[in-house]
């Protein structure tokens, strides 16, 4: 890639946040608020306080997950619409592997609840995977169809069968203590980082980053991520060079569907410890958007995760104090998507033309 | 990127918006600041939510009080919404709906000198609240069974309906006083019951109560209580439709479809609102569970002009002595 394509790719996700900004700006205007007024209570919300930044990093943590299981999957050429399912499915799994852990140490528990949580996501996601291998049945179907599996059979099993007894909150007992993760509060204040104890950023963070680097890792490092990135760029030549198209495109899936089933190391074992009916704001559906705006690369994500925990956490902020709904949020959010997407496009297509441009240029030069 | 004319026009309109006054929360006389945090289904309900943020509007009205309101939209955001409120100085918060009750808690804990208040409180067995949170419960069963009398004497093929919103102990305390008081009056009366989901949404899909309704109307029921928030919204249009009746809830809501709603059971969250903050503003507040039932005036049935009409004085005796006999503990009321 030249340097130019470099800052292309670089500044487009940038380019259409600041876009994005300007439109919401004008929706702000249009229902009467001040956008200035706005937009600086919305990031004083964000970054006005050690407090926020540190809901600012929980509430980009589980967006991380599911942005990693959607943007993995996309290299292998699968879209994975089911990470609402399948963090479903990794978290009803921690939970109830988690309720049944009462005495079992903490170095033993944690790691067997974090296991658990992605075994749970990775076994939902290997149903449509081995659909699309075994019967060629698009994906996309499938892991929506299996999203409303997951939500349902959860909610019958929390509500029917799991629930604490005597409460009305469709809700499990708590987990073993064991099996909770440390808050980060406590460690942060000793390095002199003021995090309020009641910040409910978690260790789980911790985690996150360890599965951006083992994205990376797994598809820049390993002749498994080397097979999948070749069937995802050309399954025909990868079958003729000797992949197993089929098996990658299951594993694929199961992989994607462990870094969703994972987003309960946050929401079940560092934050509310228990599991609750329907806990997921569309965390699953987020993600899709997270590893679009992080072009499908795991720094990207790490990096778009962020922004949308900047904006839902200064998004409550206006929702609370300011008289805008928190639908013009939402507005924002879609706007911001749909930038990048033009503002990608617009951009590659730029740099397609300049560098045909330069290669006819040399060609003609060495001829 | 952008084409300057539109930068331009953009930028002026910032500009001047910079002058127009943006709406603070609405001031008071008095520097009492209160913050009430929504269930599903929002402001806007016409039910549940309503008739909690009718009760603050009234304080605010009676007492001067400054306030601010929201709805989260994830869950997180409950216990990130009631601390953001605490930490900006609210004097009291108010969080409408059960599903607060673990958030409520253990924010109230870390900021005791403010109150809390918390409507359908999920009291754990043997639990203690901290002294600045008090839970509201209401004894639905009691004014549901109120409402199942109304019911069994208005209706004429002895088929009546109840739709729930979210299947869950606190709706089944409706269905069960319902029915209870339904079978007082006609003991072999058949009763149809169904349920709109499992989910916090079920409280909130008025397009499902009404193909819900419409399915139970279609078979010979004349009457339909809903227990589902703004789901109930499409039930009461259903009723409309159909020439027949629905029964409101939380809220009176008989003014939906005049003549179609044969009255609703009123669950006053807005009394009980109102009380919370007056107390809290005259320092008589007392944390602990607060349990309000008829005799408390804590939930009851509406008549009003848009139902005096369907609710004979017949009826409207035979409730009224029902409802002496519960607060008179001789009529006992099922609540599952």
């Amino acid at each position: 890639m030249s340097r130019f394509a470099k800052a292309v790719s670089v500044l487009s996700p940038v380019i259409a946040v600041a876009a994005a900004l300007l439109v919401g700006g004008l929706v702000v205007m249009a229902i009467g608020e001040s956008p200035l007024r706005v937009y600086s209570i919305l990031f004083r919300g964000a970054f006005g306080s050690v407090d926020s930044l540190g809901y600012v990093v929980f509430n980009a943590c589980p967006l991380i997950f599911t942005g990693l299981a959607v943007a993995f999957a996309f290299r292998a050429g699968l879209f994975n619409i089911g990470g609402e399912g399948q963090l479903y499915v990794g978290s009803f799994v921690c939970a109830w592997v988690g309720l049944k852990l009462g005495g079992v140490p903490a170095a033993l528990a944690v790691p067997l609840l974090v296991l658990a949580s992605a075994a749970g996501g990775a076994a939902w996601a290997a149903i449509p995977g081995f659909l699309k291998a075994r019967f060629g049945v698009h994906e996309v179907i499938n892991t929506i169809m299996l999203n409303f599996i997951a939500i349902g059979l959860t909610s019958y099993f929390v509500i029917n069968v799991f629930k604490e007894p005597g409460q009305m909150t469709p809700q499990t007992a708590e987990i073993a203590a064991s099996g909770q993760l440390p808050r980060l509060a406590g460690a942060l204040q000793s390095v002199g980082i003021p995090l309020p104890a009641a910040n409910p950023l978690n260790a789980s963070i911790l985690i996150a980053l360890g599965a951006v680097w083992a994205a990376w890792f797994i598809l820049n490092r390993t002749t498994l991520g080397y097979e999948i990135r070749a069937v995802g760029l050309n399954p025909s030549a990868a079958e003729y060079a000797g992949i197993n198209v089929r098996r990658m495109l299951v594993v694929a899936m199961m992989i994607s569907g462990a870094f969703a089933g994972l987003v309960a190391t946050n929401e079940i074992m560092g934050f509310r410890y228990r599991y609750l009916d329907n806990f997921s704001a569309q965390i699953g559906f987020m993600g899709i958007a997270v590893a679009l705006l992080g072009k499908n690369t795991p720094l990207g994500v790490l990096f778009a995760a962020l922004l949308f925990g900047v904006l839902n956490t200064g998004a409550l902020e206006v929702d609370v104090f300011t008289d805008v709904p928190r639908e013009l949020i939402l507005v924002l959010q879609a706007v911001t998507i749909i930038l990048v997407v033009v503002a990608n496009e617009v951009l590659t297509k730029k740099l397609r033309e300049r560098e045909a441009g330069a290669a006819s240029q040399a060609t003609e030069e060495s001829a | 990127m952008m084409r300057k004319p539109l930068l331009a026009v953009l930028l002026l309109g910032i500009v001047l918006s910079l002058g127009c006054a943006s709406d603070e929360p609405s001031e008071g006389e008095s520097d009492f600041k209160v913050g009430m945090v929504f269930d599903v289904g929002g402001k806007g309900d016409k039910s549940f939510n309503d008739s909690a943020y009718r009760g603050m509007l009234n304080a605010a009205d009676d007492f001067g009080v400054e306030f601010t309101e929201f709805e989260p939209g994830q869950d997180a955001d409950r216990e990130v919404g009631l601390r953001k409120l605490a930490g900006a100085g609210y004097d009291m918060i108010i969080g409408v709906g059960f599903l607060f009750s673990d958030a409520i808690k253990k924010v109230a804990r870390d900021y005791p000198d403010t109150k809390f208040a918390c409507v359908d409180y999920d009291v754990r067995p043997g639990e203690e609240l901290p002294p600045n949170l008090v839970g509201l419960r209401f004894r639905e069963e009691e004014g549901s069974f109120l409402v199942g009398v109304l019911a069994a004497m208005h209706t004429e093929t002895d088929r009546i309906g109840f739709v729930g919103g979210m299947d869950i102990p606190l709706i089944h305390k409706f269905e069960a006083g319902y029915i209870a008081g339904a079978r007082h009056v006609t003991p072999g009366i058949s009763i149809t019951v169904v349920y709109a989901g499992t989910t916090p949404q079920a409280f909130a899909d008025p397009a499902k109560g009404k193909e819900l309704a419409l399915l139970q109307y279609g078979r010979g029921v004349d009457v339909i209580y809903h227990a589902s928030g703004s789901t109930g919204n499409g039930v009461i249009e259903a009723a409309r439709e159909a020439g027949a009746y629905a029964i409101g809830v939380d809220s009176n809501q008989n003014y939906m479809a005049p003549g179609h709603v044969l009255t609703s059971m009123v669950k006053r969250v807005d009394n009980a609102v109102y009380k919370a903050i007056r107390d809290a503003l005259e320092g008589t507040f007392e944390g602990g569970i607060e349990e309000l039932g008829l005799a408390e005036n804590g939930v009851g049935y509406a008549l009003d002009k848009h139902n005096e009409d369907l609710i004979t004085e017949e009826m409207t005796k035979a409730v009224e002595d029902v409802r002496a006999a519960i607060i008179a503990g001789e009529i006992e009321v099922p609540s599952s």
